[in-house]
């Protein structure tokens, strides 16, 4: 089964991108499951049911969306097996700039779209650097030049990665990233695979539910402003 | 390095062959796109575009100079093949309009840049009315502003083999000036129009119909003098709304006609 692993910055139509990409997959009749990873609530299962393919969702509620993500991949290959997918597309949503979900042997993606600024594929950080292909969105609405600028940007963060540009609304560009798929080796098992990028600590007390702002409802691994810096 | 390309036709919106089996178009030549809404001019520009061979809706493929270009391989070198100005596009960067040619310009390896964006300032400022100046911000340019600085900079800095126009007729700027820039010096240029004038100034026209192509012509003699008579017409009416535009009244006096020619 391939595994492919899709996060991107908010907004960019990572799932708009997914279902049409699906929509050519299962046109060579290959058997899809989507997963959407959220954190409080998501609708995108929906789109996805749509296409008439086994859709799971998995909602992070209280716990660090992207701690969540790992600690579910075994899981989740599982439920994919059982659907007899050839395909399974996990898509993240929640990720902080800070982490990344690639894992080794899984084809990364990460959907950025062209309004975010030039200045953000460096903010994203290990999402797009670690990323095997990089979609770019919404081009359609802005100049070439600012096209080409911005996908230098992403170049510079991220040159080994093939970047894609794809329009949401159309569909275009959703065969590139099918063949990408289709090229891309099936994965023996997600056991014992590794991250790309290491994820950040997230056990204090407010992962465990604290709502109280103040040093004394503080627990765990705390981290505090250096304010010599920079001053 | 580019002399043609070459579309092969796939089927239309009812799965029947396209009339229209193959069209050439060769450097410094000019290709009008027409047919009602919906007839399939945007998916065409959307085959090119993406270098399609059989796999889009439509079956179509694209040749490159005779090939089928190989996605796979060498594909650093094919992103600046083509560049695009359509009427839905806009400046979204935060930047003055000096701060982001220059960054465009240095993107695209160019060593004169200073020179360069000279040049595209001052074609952007031919092209549109109300002038634009380095200092601009980009996303306070008007309208017409923007399409021509696009035009401008497809022209100069992109300056990519292969130019897609989706109907600027509506942009506000000097159309055919326009198209006859982005031509340059032999460029494939693809143009889908609504307009009359602009159809008629492409060498050949692609009729798109229920999605496929369904017939080209080659403009006759005929048409081209059909041609000089529009662009006279609008000659005209470019000086009524000029003088309009300047607060003039028109209609009164000796110059009843509104002849712009006397402006000279």
């Amino acid at each position: 089964m391939r595994f492919v692993i899709v996060a991107g910055t908010p907004s960019s139509g990572k799932t708009s991108v997914m279902v049409h990409t699906i929509r050519h997959l299962l046109r060579s009749d290959l058997a899809v499951a989507a997963c959407k990873i959220d954190c409080l609530q998501t609708s995108d299962d929906a789109r996805y049911r749509r296409l008439g393919i086994p859709v799971a969702v998995g909602l992070s509620d209280y716990i660090c969306p992207d701690h969540f993500y790992v600690a579910n991949l075994e899981e989740i290959e599982a439920w994919a097996m059982d659907q007899k997918a050839d395909v399974l597309v996990l898509e993240t949503a929640g990720l902080c700039h800070r982490c990344a979900p690639a894992v080794y042997g899984c084809l990364s993606v990460c959907v950025i779209d062209n309004l975010v600024g030039v200045d953000t594929p460096r903010k994203v950080g290990p999402m797009l650097s670690s990323a095997d292909i990089v979609v770019i969105t919404k081009g359609d609405i802005i100049s070439q030049a600012e096209r080409e600028v911005f996908r230098h940007k992403v170049e510079v963060e991220n040159p080994q990665a093939r970047i894609l540009d794809f329009n949401g609304l159309t569909g275009q560009g959703a065969l590139a990233l099918k063949n990408e798929i289709l090229n891309s080796r099936a994965l023996a098992g997600i056991s014992g695979r590794e991250l790309r990028n290491s994820m950040p600590a997230a056990s204090c007390s407010y992962c465990a539910g604290e709502t109280i702002v103040g040093k004394d409802y503080q627990m765990g691994i705390i981290k505090k402003v250096d304010f010599g810096r920079g001053n | 390095m580019l002399d043609k390309i070459t579309i092969l036709g796939g089927l239309d919106k009812n799965g029947m062959p396209e009339k229209i089996g193959r069209i050439e178009i060769a450097a410094g030549e000019v290709l009008a796109v027409v047919g009602p809404t919906g007839s399939g001019k945007t998916q065409l520009i959307s085959d090119i575009e993406q270098y399609a061979e059989e796999e889009t809706l439509t079956g179509r493929s694209v040749l490159v100079s005779n090939q089928l270009v190989n996605k796979n391989r060498d594909r650093r070198s094919m992103r600046y093949l083509m560049a695009q100005v359509s009427q839905n596009m806009n400046f979204v960067i935060d930047m003055s309009v000096e701060e982001f040619l220059l960054m465009h310009a240095q993107i695209r390896g160019i060593r004169e840049s200073a020179r360069t964006i000279e040049e595209v300032l001052a074609i952007t400022n031919h092209l549109s009315g109300e002038p634009v100046t380095f200092s601009t911000n980009l996303t306070q340019l008007s309208g017409g502003q923007s399409r021509a600085l696009m035009v401008a900079d497809v022209a100069v800095i992109s300056n990519a083999p292969v130019v897609l126009i989706d109907e600027i007729e509506n942009a506000g700027i000097d159309r055919l000036q326009a198209l006859e820039i982005l031509k340059g010096q032999g460029k494939i240029v693809l143009v889908v129009s609504h307009d009359p004038t602009l159809m008629l100034m492409a060498g050949q026209r692609v009729v798109m119909k229920n999605g496929g192509m369904n017939k080209i012509y080659l403009t006759t003699p005929k048409e081209k003098r059909i041609l000089e008579d529009l662009v006279r017409v609008e000659k005209r009416v470019a000086g009524l709304r000029e003088r309009l535009r300047r607060g003039e009244s028109i209609g009164l006096g000796d110059n009843s006609e509104g002849d712009s020619e006397k402006e000279g």
